[in-house]
Order: C-alpha cells, then structure tokens, then sequence
C-alpha cells in the first residue's frame, strides 16, 4: 500500500489570509448545514415548536388576556418571534460542548485554519436556523390572522434585529459551551435563565399589568427591548399604549442594536480566545 | 539533527480540591528524520499530554520544542501545516459520512475543492473505507473511525505524524492492519511519533523508544536494547500451592540469568533465562524431582511490566493505581 500522495502544503500557493478566512468559515459552515440536514429532530423541533406556540398562545390566551385597540394575536406574535429565537440560540452552547467531548476541536486545532472558523460555522447554522424558524411563525401567524402594520422595510428591519440579537446569543453560548464542556449541563441551565428571561417580559402581556417588582426587572429586561422593537417595526404595538420615560423604552431599536454590538466585542473575542486554548480531556 | 526536539516539558495540573498532578516533569524527546520513535508507558504517564504540546494543542508550563526548526511555542501556526495528528480518541464528525470527512479536512488544509475530494477518494480506497465512504460515521466500529481518523492526518502528507495510542481498543485483527499501514508510512520515509503501552507494539514498530514514568523518560533504546536490560525470555510457573514457593525459588536460580521474582500471592516465580525452551525443559525435569504441582508453566517475551519493574522496583498496574489515588479528590 501507499499512502503517499503527490499534495503537499505548498506554503507559496496557499490563498491569502481574506479567502483563507472565508474558506475555514464556510467549509465549517457547510458542516453544520449537512448536520441539519442528517439530524432532523433540530428541523423539526424549530418548526414545529414555533407552530405550536403561535397555536397555543392565540387560541388558549386569546380570550383571556384584552388587548384594547388590538387582539392578543397581534400583541403576542412579536413576543412568540423573541422567545424562539432566543432559545435557537443556544444550539451553538451544546453543540461546542459536544465538539470539545467528541475530540473534533482538537482535529480542528491542529489544522492551519483561522481559530475564529469553527465559530462562525456555528453561529451560522443557529442563524439558518432561526431564519428557517421566523419564516415558519410569520407563516404560521398569518394563517390565525397576524397582520404587519407597517412598511415592508420596517418589518425586514423588524425580522433583522430579532435574527442579530440571537445571532449575538450565539457567540455568549458557544463560549459558555466551551467552559461548562457539557451539553447537558449548558442545556438545563440555559433552559432556567432563558426561560424566566423570556416571560417576566412584555413578550406575552403587557409590562404595564405586570406586579411592581418583575415590572422593574421586565423594563431593565433585553428580552423586552428587543419585544418592544420588534413590535413596533411589525406595527403591532396597540394603539394607546403608555410610552415609558426612560430611554431604552422611547429607543427600543437603538438599545437592543447597542447591546448584541457590546455583546460582540466581548464575547467574539472571548470565544475565540477560548477555542484556541481549549482541549478535549 | 532530530526533526522533533523537546526539551525539558513540565506541565501540572492541579484539579480543584486534589494535589497537583506533574503530567510532564521534565521531558526530554527527540526524534531523528525518517524514523518511527514510540513513547512507551503506562495509563497516565503523560504521553498523551506530550503529544498535545508537540501538536500546539496545550502550552508546557515550561520547556521548549522544536519541530523541522520551528519553535512550536512561539510559531504554533507554522507548525500545523506541517504536522498530521491522530489523537487518543477517534476526531471525527458523527454527522458527516467518511468522506465528507476527509474532504472537509482537505479543504481545511487549504488543498481547494477538486484536490480535496480526489484526496478524500485515494484516501478511502487506500484505507479500506468504502463501507464508511456514503455514510455518517455515527454507528461505525471503533477500528472504522480509528481508521478514519488516520486517514485524516495524512490528507495532506505530512512532515511528521503524531499517533497517540494509535491500536488501543482495537481487536487483534484491526491492530494488525494498523501496523501494516504505519510500517508502511515509514518505508515512505514519514517521521513518526507514536506513543503506545505495549513494549510488543513499540518493538514491531519503532526504532527508538522512550519509556516515561509520571512524566519524565527512564529509559530510551531499541526494543533489543530494552529488552536485553532486563534480560530475554523468561520462565514463569503458576503453582498449586505457596508452599512450593521456596523450592521452585531455589531451582530456577540454577538456569535463570536474573533472581527469580515471585509474586504477592506467592504462587507465581519468573525468572529471565538465556534460552527459553531449553531452560523450561530443564525447570520442569527439577521441579517433578521435587514433586512441585504445577497450574501452568511456560516461556513468554519480555513484557512494559518486566521493564518497568527493572527500572522503577514497580509494576505498571502500580503505576496507574497511583495515579487513580493522585486522580481521586
Ligand atoms: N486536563 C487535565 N486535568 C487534570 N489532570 C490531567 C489533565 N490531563 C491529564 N491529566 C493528568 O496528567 C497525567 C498524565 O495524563 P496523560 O498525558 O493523559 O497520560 P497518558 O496519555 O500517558 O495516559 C494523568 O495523571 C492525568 O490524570
Ligand atoms: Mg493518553
């Protein structure tokens, strides 16, 4: 047998560092969609959650919560969009655990790629996921009769910045990921943060009708920025609702884009740092 | 001058609530172009560990290494595309079929698209792997994804390959054809480093072998060299009874070249002789002589264990049960 073979490295004919960079990321990319695809459970939970909740939420609350000026379907569709967005996120917390247990980091880490590949793959396949999830609830909410009042630019602007702001999730999971090493571990606790996180909210009823102290937690809450945002870029806030006075209330849009940029500038480098340090044991 | 070069690697861990653990305590290794050299020890020597910083995976806490030149400390990025590593437990990705595998280690490599997948197709063929090539790893034996992993450090042809234990767990009929195919590496002119427990391994396969214990090298030489340190072959008796011990003693010090060792429970008596058959033959007339009961008797080669209790007065079952009492809190 020969195992020889006449490639090489040939360190003059390799690309320079830009495609290099955009090689490693899609190639990693590229094994995360094959992953979606061979594993269908992940497809099939982030559809049909996201159906159920729509389902659930407008037919069981429907009667019970009033929404003055506006149904509780177009008051709770924006906060159905946060919350499963916010829980796609944390695929890439497990999914780097599972890596680091299964040894593939280190297959990665002694290959000449850029350090920040494996988690741009990663955050990428959460993205394609949540963009897969978003297009099924807006689906799913025009069939039970969700309505986007306002302009088309507004609503992608709408659909952007609930994608960046689990996309910025993405890269706080993946390096937790790589620090608690256990899938199951990042699992259950990400479940009890993002949970609480998501309902003492404005995402299923109105901040206002919440009890003094979890308002005060709710307003200081990102999870309401980013409802907040969202709904007024669909046009789904109801008409008369009290604006509050500080400032995050008035510029919802412009906090939640601040927060996913500082979250970015922390953990991106964070993260990476972590993948270039980290080993299986 | 050695391809690989390190000098002087100390690396402790210290788990929270337990002493520190010196994985690497002043290691020493080298190994010249062209040649198989193997790291000989037993569960949790630090073999392992040293294979990590040679493959840039861990920083040593103190130390130096070299690889082609090149200061794997300093300039780890210059080292990757020169080294090919498969690690102690197989790196492949569940998800993706053998050669989705390879390929996306090709195009890590930064091999391109077309010499990726033609990579990845010779690599299946040369590595037996058709059965693996169409489909996910998930659910293949450990010799299949051994084999896979293999494949994968050699996607490119690497200046030198690190193995970590590279036949662990696999059955006898696997382990041969690994052995095949690393021998047939060298005869190509790879440097290898391959670390293994078993000196049987090291002997089939390298040149040169490091014996380390709680991590430094007691020992280095060819596998003769080894094994005539602690004599050739050996005579080992199982007895019926620990009362026969004194007189078996006594009878194989006549043919025996070292003093016959005898183990805790008293019932098994070794001793290295210069000619395996011939002193059997003469032990076994002795001992019916004295009416000495026999379980079992015979000639084996020598063993990590018999090298190891020379050059450390313990067993290797020693050596792991310490390192399991250092490991618990
Ligand atoms: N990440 C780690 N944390 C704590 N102890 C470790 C770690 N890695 C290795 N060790 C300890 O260092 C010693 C050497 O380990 P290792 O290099 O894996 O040995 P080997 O590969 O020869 O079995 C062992 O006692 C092991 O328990
Ligand atoms: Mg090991």
């Amino acid at each position: 047998m020969t195992v020889g073979a006449a490639i090489r490295t040939d360190a003059t004919a390799r690309p320079g560092p830009l495609s290099r960079w955009i090689n490693d990321g899609w190639i990693t990319t590229r094994r995360n969609l094959i992953k979606i695809k061979r594993v269908p459970d992940i497809l099939v939970f982030t559809t049909l959650q996201p159906i159920m909740f729509v389902l659930l939420f407008t037919y069981v609350y429907a009667g019970v919560i009033d929404i003055p000026g506006s149904t509780y379907t177009e008051f709770i569709m924006a906060g159905i969009f946060a919350q499963t967005v916010v829980f796609g996120s944390t695929y890439s917390g497990s999914a780097m655990a599972q890596d680091l247990k299964d040894g593939i980091i280190d297959r990665f880490r002694t290959l000449p790629m850029s350090p920040s590949a494996v988690l741009i793959g990663r955050t990428n396949g959460d993205l394609l996921i949540n963009s897969i999830s978003m297009g099924v609830m807006m689906a799913t909410g025009f069939v039970v009769g969700w309505r986007i009042r306002s302009s088309f630019l507004e609503a992608v602007g709408g659909v952007a910045i609930l994608l960046l702001f689990a996309y910025g999730l993405s890269w706080v999971m993946a390096f937790l990921g790589m620090m608690v090493r256990s899938p199951e571990v990042i699992n259950n606790v990400s479940f009890l943060i993002l949970f609480p996180l998501t309902f003492i909210s404005n995402a299923f009823v109105p901040a206002e009708t919440l009890p003094p102290p979890l308002r005060l937690i709710a307003e200081w809450n990102p999870v309401t920025w980013l409802v907040q945002a969202a709904r007024e870029l669909f046009g789904n806030v109801p008409p008369g609702t009290p604006v509050g006075d500080r400032w995050v209330q008035q510029n919802p849009e412009l906090a939640v884009l601040i927060g996913v940029v500082v979250i970015l500038i922390i953990f991106v480098p964070l993260a990476i740092r972590r993948f270039s340090q980290v080993t299986s044991r | 001058m050695n391809f690989v070069e390190a000098v002087g690697l100390t690396k402790t861990y210290t788990p929270k609530g337990a002493e520190p653990v010196h994985a690497l305590d002043g290691l020493d290794l080298s190994v010249p172009r062209g040649t198989i050299t193997a790291i000989l020890g037993p569960n949790g020597a630090g073999k392992t560990t040293a294979v990590k910083v040679l493959t840039t995976l861990i920083v040593p806490d103190s130390g130096t290494a070299t690889i082609g030149g090149i200061d794997v400390l300093r300039r780890p990025e210059a080292i990757r595309p020169i080294i090919g590593v498969s690690g102690q437990y197989a790196a492949v990705d569940e998800n993706l079929t053998g050669f989705e595998n390879l390929d996306m280690v090709g195009r890590l490599y930064h091999l391109g698209a077309k010499a990726s997948r033609a990579r990845a197709k010779e690599l299946i063929d040369l590595f037996d792997l058709s059965e693996a090539q169409n489909r996910p790893v998930k659910g293949f034996s450990g010799g299949m994804r051994r084999r896979i992993d293999l494949a994968g450090a050699l996607v490119t042809q690497p200046e030198v390959l690190f193995l970590d234990e590279p036949t662990t767990g696999l059955d006898p009929r696997s382990r041969l054809g690994m052995w095949d195919i690393i021998r047939s590496l060298v005869s190509q002119g790879s440097t290898v480093l391959l670390t293994t427990q078993y000196l049987e391994e090291a002997d089939q396969l390298a040149d040169d072998i490091n014996v380390i214990d709680e991590g430094r090298v007691i020992a280095r030489g060819t596998a003769d060299e080894l094994k005539a340190s602690v004599g050739g072959q050996r005579v080992e008796l199982n007895l019926v009874t620990p009362d026969d011990t004194v007189a078996t003693v006594e009878v194989l010090r006549r043919y025996g070249t070292s003093e016959p060792a005898v183990s805790n429970d008293s019932r098994t008596v070794t001793v290295s002789v210069a000619s395996g058959p011939e002193a059997l033959q003469l032990v076994l007339r002795d001992l019916e002589q004295q009416n000495v009961a026999l379980f079992d008797a015979g000639m084996r080669r020598p063993t990590l264990d018999d090298v190891f209790l020379r050059l450390t007065g313990h067993t290797t079952a020693d050596a792991e049960a310490e390192t399991v009492k250092e490991k618990a809190p």
